[in-house]
């Protein structure tokens, strides 16, 4: 090849290419010789953190969409039943209030967890995991209500967006469960410490960025939408 | 217990052969098996492409009929975008963004491996619809409602759906990894705007990958829920609106054509400086014209329902919002040009390549605007004149920009360069080949040719540029076997020096190909441009560059090990999407082995057993 590196020159040499000196003045020598992908991180955050950030970045654009054709199909529905015709805003109230005080409790077991107080780490783990496991049966109380009452995926738009939005929630909070479980028989084995709070942090994210999505729900389809009557509600341009 | 402690532990290191390839964690491997994996795939889809091209090439042709045609542009543009120019992105982004940032790997390698082997079983599964003889035939954005029952029966747009869902939860994990590993693994003294191009364009693609597939995976949700549960998101007759598809897929689909174009634009944005000998002209205008367009993408997507009805306004607004963000995009094109202007200039194929990328992307740009302003694009719309706009900008530019890179980066990689007699042959066949194919376009376009017909009555007078258009497309197929030879006789290529171009960017200061854990000792960073600046410091020390950096013990240095758990998830992932075409007894299964996989996964640990650490 006509390439021959060790003796190209190419005159003019490259201008001068900004300062010489490192802008990033914080890090030693001794630090960046062998850790690099475990300890040492630009930023100073952590990867695991940073990348459930990012993901419940990318979360939020999921619920998005699913709201948003929700809010699309609002009041466009052929036939009942419509939303007047069964949400329940009561009940709903309440399993609204249990998701919430889980993420108390989510709260409590990061702490104790900080705290190195094993058996508070047990209480809340398990707390806020039965807590989810509530508003979970009341969501399948609900769901079974509804197809009673003749709601179905395929009955009518109201039925295809509510069940997928609600459903996809229920399927999220579930997740967490199994997460929140899986966290609650390590505290047995010990492995729940200060020094991995990480790990209860880390669901901790996720177990509020979820609760935060179901209060966007509720408001929209239970608060809002909840008193749609029937195709026309939108006013007469339908 | 010592069972589950021996299923539980790493594979060993050094183990070797087709195993070692199946555990890797490695990003250089794993960047191969993607540039491999997607190198197959653009094969498969070129030759879909000649099969249309050969149906097309004279009027009144009965070759394949019109079932088939749809199939086989349904799945060559499919093919093109989702697992040959993402997933050839993605390659390059695995094998060179921590070489170029200073970092030993990814922030997360075995997710990393995660990705590939999803994206290897979600491309598999899709194609299992060719051995069923149940393919999607309702184009790459599969418009309801010809996605919708009763115009399309078969269990096509199921494999379509399912498989596009499955490679959607990869380009994520992918898109996430990329941005931790951007933000958070520099070596010291890489400060954001010392950052090379290419790992600027890789962390806007993955932000914006991470941002778009959601939206295309509820879209493909509800497509899959309106075939197999009942549902009428899409279907009039139950009240829902074909239009909301529309949406759905465009608030993807203009993101992701810039997660198309981005990658391939930072490759050439490193070559362009390198074989002209200086750096680049503006960089930071390159970078902000990038996040300018990484956030603008966002609203334009109306720009492909013009025709749709939407209403002036709308067609107004959009008009305006396309036209702005042509601008940060030509603001690209004159700093690429500056970038030459006066520079000592070396026609390396790689050279010529990222020039192809710069002339031909220009012209697809200037169709792109021409098509922007709404009441020509009713002349417009789905004619061959689009077919042109897409294949100069993804043709002439992403596909031109990958060659580009596998030329320039061929060395690192494999310590050994590509013939540059051959590759120059490759690349004036492929150049020619292209403008050949696409050129004539404009023109049956313009005249009225619409685009997904199977054929046409020669009175039309289409027949002489449909048959030029067909011998274009077999120069490129010259052209690509030409690169197929290149690559096969580059076993017998002698070995070159670990920095062949006197490249600017750290990555050419190792040997060649790297060692498993790239940098013994992790650089500091000295400024833009930082190996010219450690080269000409060191001459004028009177001491120049001759050796890579020397070599250390491997053992001295951690690496993560790897790991089987990766592939078994995936497999996981991959069944729980088969099963969806299947019995919903194999995605159970498929659920079982993923939560399997998950569990040894996250108790496995962090290194093989006798390493000791
Ligand atoms: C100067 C910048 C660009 C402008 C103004 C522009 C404009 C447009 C417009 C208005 C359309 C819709 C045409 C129609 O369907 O009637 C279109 C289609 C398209 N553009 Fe561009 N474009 C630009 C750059 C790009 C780039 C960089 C890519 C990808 C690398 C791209 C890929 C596509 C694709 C794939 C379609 C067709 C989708 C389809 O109908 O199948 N464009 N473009
Ligand atoms: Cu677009």
């Amino acid at each position: 090849m006509a390439h021959a590196p060790e003796t190209a020159h190419h005159e003019p040499a490259h201008p001068a290419h900004g300062e010489a000196q490192p802008r990033h003045g914080g890090t030693g020598h001794g630090e960046h010789s062998g850790s690099v992908g475990h300890d040492y991180t630009t930023t100073g955050l952590n990867h695991r953190k940073m990348l459930m950030w990012v993901f419940l970045g990318s979360d939020c654009l999921f619920f998005g969409s699913l709201i948003a054709t929700y809010m699309v199909y609002r009041g466009q529905s052929l036939t009942g039943p419509y939303p007047a015709d069964i949400i329940d805003i009561p009940i709903t109230t309440i399993s609204t209030f249990v998701l919430l005080c889980s993420s108390f409790a989510m709260v409590q077991a990061l702490s104790a967890t900080n705290n190195n107080d094993q058996r508070g780490i047990k209480i809340w783990l398990l707390a806020t995991a039965i807590l989810g496991g509530i508003f979970i049966g009341f969501q399948v109380y609900e769901f079974n209500l509804f197809k009673n009452e003749g709601l179905t995926l395929g009955q009518n738009l109201f039925g295809a967006t509510f069940f997928t939005l609600t459903g996809f929630h229920g399927a999220h909070v579930t997740l967490g469960i199994i997460w929140l479980v899986s966290l609650w028989i390590l505290s047995f084995k010990g492995r729940i410490r200060p020094d991995t709070a990480l790990d209860v942090e880390l669901c901790g994210l996720y177990w509020h960025f979820v609760d935060i999505v179901w209060i966007v729900i509720f408001t929209l389809l239970y608060l809002v939408g909840g008193f749609d009557a029937g195709p026309a509600i939108l006013g007469g341009e339908h | 217990m010592a069972t589950i402690t021996e299923v539980l532990a790493r594979p060993t290191y050094g183990a070797s052969g087709l195993w070692s390839w199946i555990t890797t964690v490695d990003h250089k491997r794993i960047g191969v098996m993607y540039g491999a994996t997607a190198f197959v795939f653009m094969l498969l889809s070129g030759i879909e492409a000649g099969v249309l091209r050969t149906q097309l090439a004279t009027p009144d042709t009965d070759l394949i009929g019109p079932g088939r045609f749809n199939q086989m542009f349904t799945m060559h543009a499919t093919v093109m975008i989702f697992m040959v120019i993402m997933p050839m992105g993605v390659a390059f982004f695995n094998f060179v963004v921590p070489l170029a940032i200073g970092a030993r790997d990814v922030a997360f390698p075995r997710l990393n491996a995660l990705s590939y082997w999803i994206f290897l079983f979600g491309a598999i599964l899709m194609h299992f619809s060719f051995i069923v003889d149940q393919v999607p035939d309702a184009g790459w954005f599969s418009y309801a409602n010809l996605t919708e029952y009763p115009f399309s029966e078969n269990m096509g747009l199921d494999f379509w759906a399912i498989g596009l869902l499955v490679l959607g939860t990869s380009s994520v994990a992918g898109g996430l990894n990329f941005v931790v590993t951007i933000i958070n693994l520099r070596a010291p003294g890489m400060s954001l705007m010392r950052m090379p191009v290419f790992v600027w364009m890789t962390l806007i693609t993955s932000i914006l990958l991470i941002l778009a597939m959601p939206v295309i995976t509820v879209g493909l949700i509800e497509l899959v829920m309106d075939r197999n549960f009942g549902t009428h998101f899409f279907n009039p007759t139950g009240g829902g609106d074909p239009i909301l598809w529309q949406h759905l897929f465009w608030v993807f689909g203009h993101p992701e054509v810039y997660i198309l174009i981005l990658p391939p634009m930072g490759i050439v944005s490193e070559i362009l400086p390198t074989f002209s000998r200086k750096p680049l002209f503006g960089y930071p205008f390159v970078i902000f014209s990038g996040i300018v367009i990484g956030i603008m993408g966002w609203a334009v997507w109306s720009h492909h329902m013009f025709t749709v009805g939407l209403g002036p306004i709308a067609n107004s607004v959009f008009t305006i919002t396309t036209m702005l963000i042509a601008v940060p995009t030509g603001v690209k094109i004159f700093n690429w040009l500056g970038t030459l202007w006066k520079g000592s200039i070396e026609l390396t194929t790689a050279m010529l390549y990222a020039l192809g990328f710069v002339f031909l992307f220009i012209i697809g740009g200037l169709s792109g605007v021409s098509h922007a302003v709404s009441p020509s694009d009713f002349q417009q719309q789905d004619t061959y004149y689009i077919v042109a706009h897409i294949h100069y900008v993804l043709f002439g530019g992403s596909i031109m920009g990958i060659f580009a890179g596998i030329y320039y980066w061929w060395p690192k990689l494999t310590g050994k360069m590509l013939n540059e007699k051959l590759g120059k042959l490759n690349f004036w066949l492929v150049f020619i080949g292209m403008n050949v194919t696409f050129f004539p376009m404009h023109f049956v376009g313009l005249n009225g040719m619409p685009r997904r017909i199977y054929t046409y009555a020669e009175e039309f007078g289409w027949g002489t540029l449909n048959l030029l258009s067909t011998v274009g497309y077999f120069i490129i197929f010259i052209g690509v076997l030409v690169f197929v030879y290149n690559i096969w006789q580059n076993r017998n290529a002698r070995r070159v020096s670990h920095d062949p171009w006197d490249a600017p960017g750290v990555e050419w200061s190792i040997a060649s190909p790297p060692p498993a854990y790239n940098f013994a000792e992790v650089p500091h960073i000295k400024g833009r441009d930082h190996y010219w600046i450690e080269k000409d410091l060191a001459r004028e020390a009177g001491n120049p560059i001759t050796e890579p950096e020397p070599a250390v013990d491997p053992s001295t240095i951690h690496m993560p090990s790897p790991s089987y758990w990766p592939i078994i998830t995936a497999a996981g992932v991959g069944l729980i999407g088969g099963g969806l075409l299947s019995h919903y007894g194999v995605s159970f299964l498929g659920g079982l082995i993923a939560f399997i996989g998950v569990i040894g996964w996250s108790n496995e640990p962090a290194s093989a057993p006798e390493e000791g650490h």
